[in-house]
């Protein structure tokens, strides 16, 4: 069965929680194993918490989370139009941060990395970002 | 979302309860810091078996915190992690800070 949801919310850090329990719920009618699902839940919050941190920082924008299934196949796109990302190897990069002071782990995409089959990120300079992850649910 | 902090002599337990996200970790730091930044705190003991839910901001509020400690030279130690806590636990490389090496 295929299914598609496409939800906008504003940058606000509480809606990170409204956000991955969003993906949760619809990963669940996928069938997911308790690690899967936690690890879509994890990726997730990742992914919206750089579009409000990074993506928009101070300033509010709307975050756009799509989310698809094809068969086993599970696909989630989370979109800002914020500030966009100027190296993105070097964004990716584990404990890279662009802000030390303020206690960002530096961790975010190598959780994303870790946790779903694939990342990958399209950004430019006042452009916003985008970034799809792909997960295969193989149940076991 | 819960914190309950207990105090015994120089030893601090914060028992977390919910979800850490960007979102909660703020909350955390503005509850945690007054009472660490008095250099009287000196071992710091994270408990997480009520955490259902963390992600890296959870991690870098953690890693704040015990940055914090070891300005006085503090330890810290991490209890009770769930299996998806644990992986990003793991990850960051933060139970290798604690002085049990490991969650416990």
């Amino acid at each position: 069965m295929n299914n598609e949801l496409t939800v906008g919310f504003p940058s606000l850090s509480r809606n990170e929680s409204l956000a991955r329990g969003v993906a949760a719920q619809f990963v669940s009618l996928m069938d997911p194993t308790v690690e899967e699902l936690s690890d879509v839940r994890t990726a997730v919050s990742e992914a919206v918490t750089n579009a409000i941190v990074h993506g928009y920082g101070g300033a509010g924008g709307t975050v756009t989370m799509k989310l698809v299934s094809e068969g086993d196949l599970f696909t989630v796109t989370v979109s800002d139009e914020g500030r966009g990302i100027g190296d993105i190897e070097r964004a990716m990069k584990p404990f890279y941060t662009t802000d030390p002071q303020s206690e960002r782990s530096g961790l975010g995409f190598s959780v994303m990395e870790a946790f779903m089959d694939s990342v990958s990120v399209v950004s430019a300079p006042g452009e916003g970002t985008s970034v799809t992850m792909k997960k295969l649910l193989r149940r076991e | 979302m819960q914190i309950v902090c207990s105090r015994e002599g120089a030893t601090l337990r914060v028992a977390l309860t919910g979800e850490i996200d960007q979102h909660f970790a703020a909350e955390a730091r503005a509850k945690l810091d007054p009472l660490l930044g008095d250099g009287r705190i000196r071992r710091l003991i994270f408990d997480l078996s009520g955490v259902a839910f963390m992600d890296s901001s959870g991690v870098g509020m953690i890693l704040g915190r015990y940055r914090k400690l070891t300005s006085f030279g503090g330890s810290m130690d991490i209890t009770g992690a769930k299996a998806g806590v644990d992986r990003v636990l793991r990850m960051s490389g933060v139970y290798g800070l604690c002085t049990k090496g490991g969650g416990i």
